[in-house]
């Protein structure tokens, strides 16, 4: 029963990740009026710097586009802009962990 | 309390001990690059180098090829870092972590709030900005010019002798706004400046609440924008101080309600130094510091006197409103700001133009965006460069200026619409960049 219950939740969960990409990929294009399409951004390549080329004002208009959309205050703690902007994937794990909208 | 870092104070003692530590801990060089990002290691390192009659030199950005060109204009320079080790062709020296010893006893030789005793014209740094021939032009800064220039400043923000401020700052200390107003003043006026330089608006607001009060919040137009759209509860502040863009009457009167304090905007640049202030929601005319004067012929206004070096002509139009006040009415056409980091059309186009297989090349003002928080407009650019690619010509710029002056849109076209006399007029341009929707096109 427990097996059936996991194998059930397993797909589900991954799907909503993926949506929950999509639309971060999407917010992302839009706020910085980006020329590549949303599905272009390969989930982990680099978002600062070399990988899609953002840089600091960026990164401040995309915290400011997710506190709106999904509630999340970004901090940087001890972490640089690195970690939660090392890709689309650890920024969507990131707004996962921490959404309240 | 010379600093704090994360709330916790960092006292006199412990920072002259530190600072004599690291003056020892120099290699033989006159000239010290400080590219620490911590800003009470960037102020000992600041402090060592005064201390040991070296030169500090403050680039205005950390592209590879400014570097270079630093270390030809100053080939003994060392590299003073806290971070990852930056590899420029210069000589680098680590920050030293570990903590020094404090000596039992406070330091006998306590000179006020820790400013060692230097002569007036000693050579304290070297700032520099882009020039239109692509080498960086160096401008040198003297200790009586900028102390007295800082000691004006802590005047007419009101940072009275009674109190010890704390001051928060989301600059950087290499650039001049930040070298004067979160480094210097506190250092030449008693108060504590912050170690940190908090980012998002969330760790802006934490890092301001933790402080003591008297409290002030040294920031930008583009990061008070983003603090108050953030939704973040803003703490109280004491004062808030804004420079490096023009602040709209909307943004200034919002800043005041929300911190519950007076807002102070201060005029400047990086070959004077800060020359005038002005409450935006009390007045549209700044105020000059004492003994600066302007000339103004035609679109040309030249700043001389006071604690400004040499006569420099500003890059904005002005209008004499009195003697010691004028009104700011917009930039010279060439003149691009993004996000407080200053360059020119043509230093850009010098940059753009020097890259193998590019045969044409213009930047241009791209047009503001309407959906932006952060309200940034960028610069684009029209390139004619039929063997290289976007992702070629964008790393051979990195490797030139920084990295928000990189062009959006970039567009690849087959010839740049240049006028009868070889001009390229802005229209046309724009109409260019209206018209193609992705960067790699051919016209």
């Amino acid at each position: 029963m427990s097996d059936q219950v996991a194998s059930l939740r397993k797909p589900s969960a991954a799907a909503d990740a993926d949506a929950l990409t999509a639309e971060v990929a999407g917010l992302i294009v839009q706020a910085l009026n980006l020329e590549v399409a949303p599905a272009e951004i390969a989930p982990d390549r680099p978002l600062y710097g070399e990988g899609l080329g953002l840089d600091s004002i960026d990164i401040l208009e995309i915290a400011l586009v997710v506190s709106k959309q999904y509630g999340v205050q970004l901090r940087a703690d001890s972490e640089e802009n690195g970690r939660i902007f090392g890709s689309l994937r650890q920024l969507v794990e990131y707004i996962t962990a921490h959404r309240t909208k | 309390m010379v600093a704090y870092r994360a709330g916790a104070p960092i006292r006199v003692s412990q920072f002259l001990n530190d600072v004599r530590h690291l003056a020892r801990s120099f290699p033989p060089c006159t000239h010290v690059l400080n590219a620490c990002v911590d800003r009470y290691h960037f102020t000992v390192g600041l402090a060592a180098a005064l201390a040991s009659g070296r030169v500090s030199l403050l680039p205005s950005s950390q592209a590879p090829q400014m570097l270079r060109q630093l270390s030809l204009f100053a080939p003994d320079a060392i590299c003073l870092s806290d971070e990852a080790e930056i590899s420029n062709g210069l000589r680098c020296m680590s920050y030293p972590r570990e903590r020094f010893a404090a000596t039992a006893d406070p330091a006998p030789c306590l000179a006020a709030c820790g400013v060692p005793e230097v002569d007036e014209a000693q050579l304290v740094a070297y700032v520099f900005t882009s020039g239109s021939t692509g080498t960086p032009l160096p401008h040198p800064k003297t200790f009586g010019r900028l102390i007295a220039c800082v000691r004006e400043q802590a005047r007419r923000l009101d940072l009275t002798d009674s109190a010890r401020w704390a001051l928060l700052a989301t600059v950087p200390p290499q650039h001049m706004y930040g070298f004067e107003a979160s480094v210097l003043l506190p250092l030449a006026s008693g108060h504590a400046l912050c170690a940190e330089r908090p980012f998002y608006p969330a760790d802006i607001a934490a890092a301001l609440e933790r402080l003591p009060r008297p409290r002030a919040l040294i920031t930008t137009p583009v990061h008070l924008r983003a603090l108050l759209s953030s939704g973040v509860v803003l703490p109280p502040a004491d004062l808030v101080l804004a420079s490096t863009a023009p602040l709209s009457q909307q943004l200034a009167a919002e800043t005041e309600r929300r911190f519950d304090t007076r807002l102070l905007e201060i005029y400047g640049s990086t070959e004077t130094g800060q020359i005038a202030i002005r409450r935006p929601t009390h007045t549209a005319e700044w105020r000059l510091w004492p003994g600066v004067s302007l000339e103004v012929a035609g679109e040309a206004t030249w700043a001389r006197g006071g604690h400004i070096e040499r006569p420099t002509r500003l890059q904005d139009l002005l209008e004499k409103t009195g003697a010691d006040r004028f009104l700011l009415h917009g930039r010279v056409a060439d003149l691009v700001n993004i996000a407080g980091k200053r360059s020119s059309l043509a230093y850009l186009n010098h940059q753009l133009n020097s890259i193998p297989g590019v045969e044409d090349g213009a930047f241009f003002h791209a047009e503001e965006p309407s959906n932006s928080h952060t309200g940034v407009a960028r610069v684009a650019a029209c390139v004619v460069a039929p063997a290289l690619d976007a992702a070629q010509l964008l790393e051979a710029l990195r490797e030139r200026i920084d990295a928000v002056f990189l062009p959006r849109p970039l567009l690849f076209v087959e010839r740049l619409p240049r006028n009868a006399t070889g001009k390229l007029p802005q229209e046309p341009l724009r109409s260019l960049a209206a018209a193609h929707a992705k960067p790699a096109t051919i016209a």
